[in-house]
């Protein structure tokens, strides 16, 4: 255990995965309120082609995918409104789409190599101190947008038209929440990859809303789950030499089920 | 009869208002004037306009001609939207899974309204104020979800006069309400527009909400077809034809 701690580099994952850990919790349950959830999987597909955008031209993989993210997100975001396309169809095309152009664009880079499989399942542990800033001015700034909008989005996301009827920019606070969502999850790329970030931002949340009585302990909640989910799996994998995303998401998921059964039972 | 629009005394003005969704016009030129102290109720059959005039009122739909004043400035450059408490037609349909608490609903109407709600004063006395005038404090730390839907119609007034508006609206507010509690909600409102000076806009589709408790009707069909006091509704041909119509009088007691 002391180890552990000792290690710069774990000291790194931590100090970054907690972070990203926390922004991701607290737009989960909103995503997840506002039937949003696929929205994330949709992204990390899109994140790819971001990924294997910046591979193929050797230009920073991580700030390409941050730029695809939140442009393809405000693109999500218009087709949804204005296409008159059900539920999660304009996620389902992007998803795909994105996939698809990433695909094309590693094969013609011919960069299947150890970079390309770091994006797609994560490297917490082989975290950069400039990323680990990056991540937290990030983080923070997500975090900081968060709680000031608190009120705002909790009430559009309850009662939209009430919301707007009071003067609240309805659609100004949509764009801002789908930019939030599209840089929270290439900063979650960093922790658990590509194709399990969605889980870390779903799972602690449908955990949290499992047994909250009020909005604020949603929030707690899901935060908790999240945080420890990402503290144990960085330790487990550590000590018994496991894939720290594999690790985070299954013990996200194992509180998940945790809550669940406990719920069950006191009902 | 229909009266003229009097910008003066009217805190809201509507002008010559129509609208049309793209298959056919909704409102047909209509114009009222809504006065302070007003406990106006607009009635009309379904697909009369009334929710769409409402929500033209509230500035989420623009007219496609005539205009709307509220306090004397056009709805595009009014900005002081927590002096208008909104309660909406579809609050039965809210998720009932959703996460919020009494406290956390009124909350939502003074605390989105400021800047950086954290660091806000006062607001715990704000939200008991408004939920013990629809006498729902003692549900403060309840889920909403896990209210009956005349509980959640009062929590939802509480939060749109936790700001202590001077404009209550209210969308089809007895939907889903039995008859007796739509008694007491209507004792309720006459409390806030006699009490707390708060002017009230009610709209329904059944002239049987029609009590003493208020005094300006105007009906809708597409056009307006009448606009004037309780009393005088009551005796005129418009009421007559409504009747004849198939709509129905529920008398309430007071």
């Amino acid at each position: 255990m002391e180890a552990f701690f000792a290690y710069g580099f774990l000291q790194r994952a931590l100090l970054a995965g907690v972070f990203i850990a926390i922004a991701c919790a607290l737009l989960g349950v909103f995503l997840i309120l506002r039937r949003d959830a696929m929205i994330g999987h949709g992204l990390a597909h899109v994140t790819f082609a971001g990924v294997a955008l910046g591979l193929f031209l050797n230009y920073m993989p991580l700030v390409m995918a941050m730029a695809i993210a939140v442009g393809a997100s405000l693109i999500i975001m218009k087709l949804k409104n204005m296409a008159g396309l059900h539920g999660d169809t304009a996620i389902a095309i992007f998803s795909s789409v994105g996939f698809a152009l990433g695909v094309i664009l590693v094969t013609l880079s011919q960069s299947f190599n150890v970079d390309l499989f770091s994006y797609l399942f994560g490297e917490i542990l082989a975290i950069e101190p400039s990323e680990v800033w990056f991540s937290i001015i990030l983080a923070g700034v997500v975090l900081s947008l968060v709680v000031v909008n608190y009120h705002k989005f909790m009430y559009m996301t309850f009662d939209r038209e009430s919301a707007k009827a009071s003067g609240i920019k309805v659609n100004r606070l949509d764009t801002l929440l789908t930019i939030l969502t599209a840089v929270t999850i290439v900063l979650g790329m960093k922790v658990v990859g590509i194709l399990l970030v969605s889980a870390l931002v779903v799972i602690p949340a449908a955990a949290g809303l499992q047994i909250a009585s009020n909005f604020r302990q949603a929030m707690l909640l899901s935060t908790a789950v999240s945080t420890i989910s990402v503290v144990l799996g960085l330790l487990f994998a550590f000590i018994l030499d496991l894939p720290a995303s594999g690790s985070i998401v299954l013990l996200s998921f194992l509180f998940f089920g945790l809550i669940f059964g406990f719920k069950r039972i006191t009902r | 009869m229909v009266s003229p629009v009097n910008e003066k005394e009217s805190l809201i003005a509507i002008e010559d208002v129509c609208y049309d969704y793209g298959h056919g016009s909704v409102l047909k030129q209509v114009s009222f004037p809504i006065n302070s102290g007003d406990f106006l109720a607009i009635i009309g059959p379904n697909g009369s306009g009334k929710t769409t005039l409402l929500k033209i009122i509230l500035g989420l739909l623009k007219p496609t001609e005539g205009k709307v004043r509220i306090m004397g400035k056009l709805v595009g450059e009014f900005s002081e939207w927590q002096k208008i408490g909104y309660v909406p037609q579809k609050v039965t349909h809210i998720d009932s899974f959703f996460p919020a608490s009494v406290r956390e609903v009124v909350a939502m109407g003074i605390l989105s309204a400021q800047r950086f709600p954290r660091f806000a004063k006062g607001e715990d006395d704000s939200i008991l104020k408004a939920l013990q005038q629809v006498e729902m404090e003692k549900y403060l730390n309840r889920r909403i979800g896990s209210l009956s839907a005349g509980q959640q119609q009062r929590v939802f007034i509480a939060r749109a006069i936790a700001n202590q508006p001077k404009i209550l609206i209210l969308d089809e507010p007895t939907t889903g309400v039995d008859a007796r509690t739509q008694g007491h909600f209507y004792d309720m409102l006459h409390h806030l527009n006699q009490k707390e000076k708060i002017t009230i806009v009610l709209v329904t589709h059944e002239i049987g909400i029609m009590n003493r408790h208020i005094n300006q009707v105007a009906c809708l069909n597409q056009k307006l077809t009448y606009h004037g006091t309780h009393e005088e509704f009551c005796r005129s041909e418009e009421f007559r034809k409504m009747l004849a119509d198939g709509h129905h009088l529920i008398s309430h007691r007071h």
